[in-house]
């Protein structure tokens, strides 16, 4: 296993567009890192920049200590598990995770021995003899990760490997990802756009934005202290609340009369905006200590949770997530207070998070 | 969803959604339908029958007036004609069929081995100007052959192509180069670029990666579109007649076509050359069958 070290990557396609503008990552030795971000932001770019796929317009990869700019895919030794999942449809699950090692020239013994072992680690033992188009997604997808792991590669790369599988499956094979990930103490970079995926997967995750890196950070960072307003409503379902405010008398003052503890070193003469998770806030009888008067405008019932839409009298509505045990009706009159600790705070004209 | 090629290939028997009464038009419009069917079937078989009937008749009842359809005494004298010669050696036409025979597989052979990695190129790389570029090789394909069949032919004397088997095979991979191009480049297109990217990252070279894994894929689309290269030459008859002279190198259409004329013509002759000039085609069109389908419908697929 190794590190990846990806320096100021910058990809131009032929055609003009740029599909990665400047990408700094520092990826540890046996770390799994997300790409998060939308789509078009130049996730998949940077991935077969680091496979050697797409040889990029200018910037420096080095995985271990090797700089690889010019090495081909092959020589890279780097294992890559793509959204459509490329299994040979000619060959049987068997014969396409024999084929990486038959690629290598590797003997017969240790490439049936690698074979098998891969095939108990993704549990594949009855679907060995089958090819590509007797098997459902999910399997294919197994069958595309363990094709990967018989390589015991140098680290692997995953792009949006789980989109085409349904909710449920999605999530059974996010835990064993991540599960084998840690047994295996692999080096991985996997791409997604799904943002619960990121959470729940990776040590650290990196945003990305039209070719640029938002931020990195590890789950908590990015979901405590977006960077700036583009993570800060990528993040979190249902996001953050933005609320405009205003430092007055050492709080700071939404309308509507909320109001928020201000964070320290916050600059002055700066239009900001507060960022609120909906978990920050609270929707109370009316008329309850340290509450704001406001409406629901609407509520959504998840079962575990209620997602109320309250207006304040603020310039948006904001969301509150509440336990299902407090119930009001739509339209009802309530009391809305703030009860998390300071605020993430950005300027409203860079769009970064200032304090 | 992936649907590989092999999928898309296989013909279950064919899906028909819409119902029977809005298909036939009701039952009034049916038996217009059929009746007019008929009518066609009957003018376009008609010829095929003919000839066919032809090539096994006597000379007596060929001649016949008025012409006997049913009540002739069958022979295969005509097609011991065909290969045979009347001095019991190898007949002209035999030969010619041989030459027709090398001529367009050869020719094939060379459109699908020049065609097949320029479509794949053309699908996989940023070219510059690729639009262009594949617009100006269809555009080679705009004009009859007729057009240019004068200065090939001039061009063909002063290197000395003329009157040689080697002169029509290149010509006939020119004009198949082509078409196998864009009619490949559609079944490239159709394969995902992603089984290259795994057996590079698997340790291949681009080259290895694609013999190993696209080339198999697109065995369907090669067998479609070298079956249309094949049939085109050898049918082909303006450069046949105008750059051949020799009964050596003459191919079959223009050998053919040189039995009628002269003083009297041997009809069973020449249906019996006909008839054994459009079998293979014939045979060989019904053995892909299953891939020319698969030609028209490939691109339908989604994924
Ligand atoms: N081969 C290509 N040629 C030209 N533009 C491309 C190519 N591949 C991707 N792009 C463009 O580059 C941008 C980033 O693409 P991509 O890296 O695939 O984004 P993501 O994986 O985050 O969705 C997009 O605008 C996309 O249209
Ligand atoms: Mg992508």
């Amino acid at each position: 296993m190794a590190g990846i070290e990806v320096n100021a990557l910058h990809k131009r396609y032929p055609d003009g567009t740029v599909a990665v503008d400047h990408v700094d990552l520092s990826i540890g030795d046996g770390e799994l890192f997300v790409m998060l971000g939308p789509s078009g932001c130049g996730k998949t770019t940077t991935l077969r920049a680091i496979a050697g796929l797409e040889r990029q317009t200018t910037g420096d990869i080095r995985i271990g200590d090797t700089l690889v700019n010019d090495l081909p895919p092959a020589e890279r030794d780097i294992a890559m598990v793509f959204q459509f999942y490329a299994l040979y449809p000619h060959l049987r699950t068997r014969d396409n995770l024999a084929f990486p090692l038959r690629a290598e020239g590797l003997p017969k013994a240790e490439v049936r021995e690698r074979v098998e072992e891969a095939a108990r680690l993704m549990r594949l033992g009855p679907l060995l003899d089958r090819r590509p188009r007797q098997l459902s997604g999910g399997e294919q997808q197994r069958v595309a990760l363990a094709r990967a792991l018989v390589r015991r590669p140098r680290a692997f790369l995953m792009d949006e490997p789980l989109t085409n599988l349904d909710a449920e499956l999605r999530a059974d094979m996010r835990t064993e990802i991540k599960h084998l990930q840690g047994e295996l103490g692999a080096t991985m970079v996997y791409v997604t756009h799904d943002q619960v995926e990121a959470m729940s997967l990776g040590h650290r995750i990196a945003i990305l934005n039209k070719g640029r890196v938002e931020q990195i950070g590890t789950p908590l960072e990015v979901y405590d202290r977006p960077a700036s307003l583009f993570c800060a409503a990528f993040i979190g379902s249902p996001p953050m609340n933005l609320i405009e405010v205003e430092v007055a008398d050492g709080k700071l003052r939404g309308q509507g009369g909320l109001v928020l503890t201000p964070p320290p070193g916050l600059p002055r003469d700066a239009r900001l905006v507060a960022g609120v998770r909906p978990e920050a806030l609270e929707v109370t009888e009316p008329g309850a200590d340290g509450t704001v008067p406001a409406r629901v405008v609407s509520a959504e019932w998840l079962g575990d949770e209620i997602i109320y839409v309250v207006d304040h009298g603020g310039e948006r509505d904001v969301r509150v997530r509440m336990p299902p045990t407090v119930r009001f009706a739509a339209d009802a009159k309530v009391g809305l207070r703030h009860t998390g600790g300071t605020p993430a705070v950005y300027d409203v004209r860079t769009e970064e998070l200032v304090a | 969803m992936a649907v590989s090629v092999d999928e898309a290939v296989s013909t279950g028997p064919a899906r028909d959604h819409s119902p029977p009464a809005r298909r036939l038009g009701g039952r009034g419009r049916s038996g217009l339908e059929v009746a007019l069917l008929i009518v066609l079937a009957v003018v376009m078989l008609f010829p095929v029958l003919w000839m066919i009937e032809t090539s096994i008749k006597e000379n007596r009842d060929v001649y016949a007036i008025p012409a006997k359809f049913f009540d002739f005494r069958v022979t295969l004298e005509h097609y011991r004609d065909v290969f045979v010669a009347p001095d019991g050696g190898r007949s002209a036409l035999s030969v010619s069929f041989l030459n027709s025979a090398v001529v367009a597989g050869v020719s094939t052979v060379l459109a699908t081995v020049l065609g097949v990695p320029a479509a794949w190129a053309y699908s996989r790389f940023a070219v510059k100007a690729k639009k262009d570029q594949l617009f100006f090789i269809l555009s080679t394909r705009f004009m009859p052959p007729v057009v240019v069949v004068i200065p090939i032919f001039l061009m063909y004397r002063q290197v000395g192509l003329i009157d040689s088997k080697l002169g029509l095979i290149l010509i006939y991979a020119a004009f198949n180069v082509p078409f196998t191009i864009w009619m490949m480049k559609g079944f490239v297109d159709e394969v995902p670029a992603e089984y290259e990217d795994a057996a590079m990252l698997d340790g291949y070279t681009r080259l290895q990666a694609f013999w190993k894994f696209t080339l198999p894929l697109l065995v369907p689309g090669i067998a479609a579109t070298a079956v249309f290269a094949l049939i085109f030459s050898w049918n082909e008859f303006v450069f046949a007649i105008f750059l051949t002279s020799s009964d050596d190198v003459r191919t079959a259409p223009p050998a053919i076509a040189g039995l009628i004329g002269g003083t009297t013509t041997d009809w069973g002759l020449v249906a019996a050359a006909s008839v054994v000039f459009a079998l293979p085609v014939l045979v060989f069109a019904y053995l892909v069958r299953k891939h020319l389908i698969a030609g028209v419908t490939l691109g339908a697929v989604r994924r």
